[in-house]
């Protein structure tokens, strides 16, 4: 059973990647290319739906999906790609995502989260091996910031609103 | 100046408990070299070729009195005794020790400093003119921007991991003493027809490898959408920038090979786009931040002449090392760091206990470092500058050269950079030594000597009238000397003259060129301008005249 922070609790993950086991009417996160390479069978898919998608991946391309998407992963490769923070944030700016937005891979370190939740992602499944605790924790290392930014952390303070 | 509030101070002291937390999961081993290196970085930590090298921040080079004694304190107890200031206005010590680097940010804290982002891929310490707000003539005091852009840019939770470092500098006057046009993003203050104050922006300028000055992409952006235009920027930069390979990582390669026109094509629609979500810089913290940097208490003074009966030492620190000041009866003053025999922006820890308390006698306090290298007093009454002098002279830091061939950047070089590939404080000696005769200094005139020791170019090499870049050669240190750069207001970049030149050769050589000056110049035209009008090709006859062991 993996587990993975979602807002700021510890629970265990209801959602299978592809290639991990999955009931056939249970959430199943499948790849982009996957997503449009099978496009009609995923659309009959009974259960809740997710895609992973890449640093490279425009999350614009995503709009004709993203209303039957409960979740979107996106990919941290390693620690230096700062892509996703900007396909996160606009996903839940600009393209309005509700669902869950997962940041996933080897780049996802405690020493990350902070910003992660921060750009809007809502849980975060750690690269393996962190500390999920400690990674908790990390949330809260911060009580300010000057950016507008999403709820994920508790702040008492920000500098510069949204417009 | 700027002053925290209790969400500066508190986001500082989270930020050194953050960092306390990684160096000691560091030095326990749960943290690997690979994976602390991005989050010391971001502190300014960098491992250089003896010892950690940790850079401070000094946010556009403005800094207080108290502050500056808090660095050479930090200086005397965790270092030995000395730092270094850089082209882009901050300090470096060269010998902290890499567990005592947390104590060393929790002293900074405590007199609102710190050393955050001034290394790593994300957005640097934002620079201005040294002059600001003090300089005849000037549209706008940069520093209320470089304020917000600062705050606006710290631990930006979507512009931390750029694909590559990312530097802003701001300025205010028709004159440019930031390098503006080879930063990431150059803003310059201007109004439009209407009066209103707003920027021209600038991007993709760097110098390093390939050498770049900005593209103009907006004439006027109105104050009220600075934050948002720079999130565009920096969001086609962070997802569009390559990361494949780091010297193609700056952004100026992506607006060289988008192009000018199409990358601010990009950048328009991104700003169009973002309106709703980007931060919002209200007139209220417009003026909030520039209250903080209203013109200090001046005295009514009426201007003087200084130099009258005074001997003729001080007359020329006076027309060298003084500049003019927008409020009669004061002068600014440049605090010389390139005395003959010292390295070119090294103060000891006394020099910036004297600087920081002469500061507090005749400047308002205030202490500013210089684009080249320099300190600067901002705001001295006239009536003061003799005394300022003799001071100054009694700490080594009144070195008549400010402008002359010897006030010349250099970057740290072999001697402390694990990056470079050959020195540069030997070869600033040998130029010292060599031009030591300040009438000779004096008759040359304005000659900017920038030199890097590898072709990272901290040194600006490429953009001093003369450029010197150190290159290994076999395992022996050469140097590369380019002519015709230069950085404020014509920006150009200086072309290589020929086979570089060992190292014993490299002060004789300029010794050749400025002699080929003096031969060809017009009655008080500058170095620069006898180049421009004759061209390369005298002075590269001239400098390798008597050269045949150049290869």
């Amino acid at each position: 059973m993996r587990y993975i922070l979602r807002r700021r609790e510890i629970v265990a993950d209801d959602w299978s990647h592809l290639g991990e086991k999955c009931a056939e009417d249970g959430a199943l996160i499948v790849p982009l290319a996957e997503l449009r390479a099978e496009a009609a069978r995923w659309r009959a898919w009974r259960g809740p739906l997710g895609v992973r998608i890449a640093p490279a991946d425009a999350p614009e391309n995503l709009i004709p999906e993203l209303p039957r998407l409960g979740l979107v992963a996106v990919e941290f490769p390693n620690p230096g790609d700062g892509r996703g923070y900007s396909q996160g944030r606009l996903l839940r700016t600009r393209l309005g995502f509700r669902g869950e937005l997962r940041a996933v891979g080897a780049g996802v370190k405690r020493d990350q989260v902070f910003l992660l939740a921060r750009c809007g992602f809502d849980a975060i499944e750690l690269a393996p091996g962190e500390d999920l605790e400690a990674a908790r924790r990390a949330l809260g290392r911060y009580s300010v910031a000057y950016q507008p930014g999403a709820g994920g952390v508790a702040l008492a303070r920000q500098r510069f609103p949204a417009s | 100046m700027y002053r925290y509030d209790e969400l500066d101070q508190a986001f500082v002291d989270e930020r050194v408990e953050e960092f306390r937390d990684q160096t000691r999961r560091h030095l326990a081993g749960e943290l690997s070299e690979d994976e602390f290196r991005p989050l010391r970085l971001r502190n300014g930590l960098y491992l250089q070729r003896h010892a950690p090298m940790l850079r401070i921040a000094i946010p556009y080079g403005l800094m207080r009195s108290a502050q500056l004694r808090k660095l050479a304190d930090i200086a005397r107890r965790y270092d030995r005794g000395y730092g270094h200031f850089t082209t882009r206005q901050n300090l470096q010590l060269n010998w902290p020790a890499l567990a005592a680097v947390p104590d060393i940010l929790a002293e900074l804290a405590t007199v609102q400093m710190h050393a955050i982002q001034t290394s790593g891929n994300c957005v640097r310490n934002v620079t201005a003119d040294h002059l600001a707000g003090i300089a005849p003539g000037e549209v706008d005091d940069p520093r209320p921007y470089c304020e917000i852009v600062r705050q606006w840019a710290t631990l930006h939770p979507e512009f931390t991991y750029l694909p590559r470092k990312f530097k802003i500098a701001v300025t205010g006057s028709g004159e440019d003493r930031a390098a503006s046009e080879v930063h990431d993003i150059g803003l310059h203050l201007v109004r439009d027809a209407a009066g209103s104050l707003g920027f021209a922006v600038l991007v993709g300028g760097g110098l390093g490898r390939a050498p770049v000055i900005g593209a103009l992409i907006r004439e006027f952006l109105p104050l009220a959408e600075l934050l948002g235009y720079l999130e565009a920027i920096l969001r086609v930069y962070n997802r569009h920038g390559r990361r494949d390979n780091i010297h193609k990582a700056r952004i100026k390669v992506l607006v060289k090979a988008l192009g000018p026109a199409r990358f601010r094509d990009e950048v328009e629609a991104e700003w169009q786009a973002g309106r709703g979500s980007a931060p919002l810089l209200t007139v209220a913290e417009i003026e909030r931040m520039r209250a903080f940097f209203r013109p200090p208490p001046y005295e009514s003074r009426a201007d003087q002449d200084v130099t009258r009966g005074r001997e003729p030492r001080f007359a020329a620190w006076y027309r060298y090392n003084t500049r003019a000041h927008r409020v009669p009866g004061y002068r600014a003053v440049i605090v010389s760091l390139k005395a003959h025999g010292a390295n070119p922006g090294d103060a000891t820890a006394e020099q910036m206990v004297a600087v920081a308390d002469l500061a507090e006698r005749v400047s308002f306090g205030l202490i500013r470092t210089t684009h080249s290298q320099n300190l600067l007093l901002a705001d001295v009454p006239q009536s003061e500058l003799y005394e300022v002098w003799r001071e100054l002279e009694g700490h080594d830091l009144a070195m008549p050269n400010i402008g002359t061939l010897t006030d010349l950047i250099a970057c740290p070089g072999l001697d402390f950079c694990s990056l470079a590939n050959a020195g540069t404080l030997g070869v600033a000696h040998d130029i010292q030594r060599y031009f030591d005769d300040l009438d000779y200094l004096y008759d040359l005139g304005n000659i900017e000597i920038k030199m890097s020791g590898c072709m990272n170019a901290c040194g600006h090499h490429h953009v001093g009238h003369i450029g010197i870049l150190g290159v290994d050669k076999h395992g022996e240190e050469w140097y590369q000397i380019s002519l015709g750069g230069s950085a404020n207001g014509f920006t150009a970049l200086g072309e290589v003259i020929g086979p570089s030149v060992p190292k014993r050769d490299v002060a004789a050589t300029i010794g050749r060129i400025v002699e080929v000056y003096r031969a060809l110049r017009a009655a008080d035209e500058p170095f620069i301008d006898t180049l421009r009008r004759v061209g390369l090709e005298p002075f590269r006859a001239g400098a390798y005249a008597l050269h045949p062991q150049a290869a």
